[in-house]
């Protein structure tokens, strides 16, 4: 099952033919993503990769049935981008720009609401690493190899440190059913909340490491959402426990401004909520294979 | 990014807001000329990027000459310290003279991004003058907010709610709407990030003025206003960090002596939380980004190496879509271009990683290696420990 995305998943590129879309875009087809074409304004009617090229988003989805797409236009043009896929029917998108303003990515969310909940968009990112289910699909530009298929949820907005975690816990052989990257901007797609919600319905997963960072409050959110609604446990790391007040720290939302956002009260707020917490970045493979132990023994 | 408070007054009084009548001064002469110009008393006052700048005394009021010239000498050339700046404080290389106003009431008004709501929301206080944090620890029922709805923008009627929230008379009411509204449209059309007017003053003559203003704006939206990314004042950063940034790298500059180069921030952040663990003190936040060409590795070291604090450096790379092999070579490429001396701490994770460690463990370099991030910052610390 796994969430957002399988191998059937028929995936559009939007922002298709330029440099960065036409080398993950080979990357993903490499993978066995189900890519079915992309979109270029103006390069409509031709062929990339294999794969035909569309004017528009809707355009594309009426021929291919496209339900998933991937975002590689640049800042000033993503947020346009990201509402034409909303408007054109696809199911689920990714967000890979960086450098969005906040004003567009306010103005994104305004608009996604114009849509009944059921028929939404779910949106993830901008500026993360993608999503990815092991072994069945790829839509984003992490390197596939160092994720094992398995039965844990990832949800970071990191992408680096995910690979971290996703590579520490490999090595531990545990195996991941989809990762998924919300992105460092202070307003993006879908929150922490969102996606273990997703996760908590997907009968493929198990348990879920959330990997959080100082700024925002998504974090104590997903937390209190943890602790209400999920059966599934929650292992969580959170960066930035070294970070000064004030100062953002490379991700335009990790910055602590108010109180509740920095590591050790995000730390303490997720440990009050049942949250099981990975000391150290060095041992979120470790406190997830711990609480899975725990989860054999009591079965 | 920051700008100055005559700046942000510049821009706010073009969206209507009433400020009071000043200018702007880079010597004593200057300012007493300004002074002479504005007539009767005026308050000197110290521009820097900083709030709390009276109690660091970079606001005076003057009520002649002699008084202007001592305040602008004592200011000018200084490095003003106050709680936002840290203890290295911020130069003071303009003043701004400015005609004394007759306060009769202070209001907060702060205009923010809400990251919970998604919107712009506006906050207000009758207990004007003190910080934010100050009033919600202290008055936290004086506080007022309201929220944009991003599909209309702010109604007049909002800023009605917060005026006669406020307490303010119905006939200062009609005063104080034009200036809060003028305010959400220059945050809205500027790209800001935060709008604070602290105080809004309501003067004995029942005018309404902006006495203090500062701005921020989104960094992500400067392509689209380049007369405000203009406003950008380099002598207001930190050196180590204007240097970083003119070269496209996300730098921050910390107190420890433990230089530190990472890609991606999750990780970069997550590299300092093991210094810290392991006992040791990072001398900066340095994401190289993504990829990690060995143009960015070399820029990545110069960068660290201006800080004179540094008695080791930490480096942390997971290669994905690049490979270990290459980013190796990438470092001993720039440790011997650079010829640093000083003890490094390589880990390196991902794609082709005994290649990558192969290179650095014959580089016959003053290298260490490192398999984990935990070894690795325990490596760091040693080693800074040793060369202090």
């Amino acid at each position: 099952m796994a969430i957002f995305i399988n191998e059937k998943t028929p995936i559009l590129i939007q922002g298709f033919t330029g440099r960065i879309g036409t080398f993950h875009a080979q990357e993903m087809i490499d993978y066995g993503s189900n890519v079915v074409g992309g979109v270029t304004p103006g390069k409509g009617g031709t062929s990339h990769l294999g794969r035909p090229v569309f004017n528009t988003v809707k355009g594309a989805v009426d021929e291919t049935g496209a339900e998933a797409s991937i975002v590689f236009v640049p800042p000033p043009f993503a947020a346009d981008a990201i509402m034409e896929a909303a408007d054109a029917g696809i199911r689920y998108c990714v967000c890979i720009t960086d450098g969005i303003p906040a004003q567009d990515m306010i103005r994104v969310k305004r608009y996604m609401r114009r849509y009944k909940k059921e028929s939404r968009m779910v949106l993830t990112g901008p500026n993360c690493a993608g999503t990815i289910s092991p072994g069945k699909a790829m839509l984003g530009i992490m390197p596939g190899h160092i994720y094992l298929p398995g039965r844990v949820g990832i949800v970071g907005r990191s992408g680096t440190l995910g690979y971290e975690a996703a590579s520490q816990m490999m090595a531990l052989g545990i195996g991941v059913s989809t990762s998924v990257g919300i992105g460092g901007d202070p307003i993006n797609g879908s929150s922490h909340r969102d996606v273990l919600e997703a996760f908590e319905n997907d009968p493929d997963t198990d348990a879920v490491l959330m990997i959080g960072e100082i700024g925002g409050p998504q974090e104590a959110e997903a937390g209190v959402f943890a602790q209400e609604h999920m059966k599934k446990p929650v292992i969580a790391y959170i960066a930035g426990l070294s970070a000064p007040k004030g100062r953002r720290m490379g991700h335009a939302g990790a910055i602590v401004s108010a109180f509740g956002e920095s590591a050790a009260e995000k730390v303490e707020i997720l440990k009050g909520c049942g949250v099981t917490i990975a000391p150290t970045p060095s041992e979120m493979g470790a406190t997830v294979a711990q609480v899975l132990g725990r989860m054999k023994k009591v079965a | 990014m920051d700008i100055h408070e005559y700046q942000a007054k510049e821009l706010l009084s073009k969206f209507g807001v009433p400020i009071p009548r000043g200018g702007l001064a880079y010597s004593p002469e200057q300012a007493t000329y300004r002074a002479s110009e504005l007539g009767g008393a005026v308050v000197v006052k110290a521009q820097i990027h900083s709030g709390a700048r009276g109690k660091a005394g970079g606001v005076k009021l003057c009520r002649n000459e002699r008084e202007i010239e001592e305040a602008a000498e004592f200011m000018l050339g200084r490095k003003l310290v106050t709680h936002q700046t840290g203890p290295a404080g911020k130069l003071v290389s303009r003043l701004y003279i400015e005609e004394a106003t007759n306060i009769d009431r202070e209001i907060y008004l702060g205009f923010v991004m809400d990251r919970a709501s998604e919107r712009i929301v506006v906050v207000a206080s009758a207990a004007g003058g003190m910080d934010i944090e100050e009033i919600s620890a202290s008055q936290p029922d004086t506080i007022i907010r309201v929220t944009v709805d991003p599909a209309v923008g702010m109604q007049q009627f909002q800023a009605r709610e917060l005026a006669f929230g406020l307490g303010v008379d119905p006939e200062i009411v009609n005063k104080i709407v034009p200036a809060i509204m003028g305010c959400y449209r220059a945050f809205r059309d500027l790209d800001a990030m935060m709008v604070e007017i602290n105080p809004l003053v309501i003067t004995k003559e029942k005018q309404v003025v902006a006495l203090d203003a500062k701005m921020s704006f989104d960094e992500n939206a400067l392509f689209r206003r380049p007369h405000i990314a203009e406003l950008r004042d380099k002598s207001q950063e930190d050196p180590r960090e204007t240097y970083a940034s003119d070269r496209g790298l996300s730098y921050v500059g910390l107190d420890g002596d433990i230089g530190c180069i990472v890609n991606g921030a999750g990780l970069a952040m997550a590299t300092l939380d093991m210094i810290k663990l392991a006992g040791g003190e990072p001398a900066n936040f340095l994401d190289i980004g993504g990829g990690a060409s060995p143009e960015r590795v070399t820029k990545s070291f110069k960068a660290v190496l201006r800080d004179k604090n540094v008695r080791a450096i930490m480096v942390n790379v997971f290669a994905g879509i690049n490979r270990c092999d290459w980013v190796a070579k990438g470092v001993v490429d720039a440790v011997k271009e650079l010829e640093i001396t000083m003890p490094i701490v390589v880990r390196l994770a991902g794609t082709n990683v005994e290649e990558g460690r192969k290179i650095i463990d014959t580089s016959g370099l003053t290298v260490i290696s490192a398999d984990t991030l935990a070894e690795a910052a325990k490596k760091a610390v040693e080693a800074a420990k040793k060369s202090a």
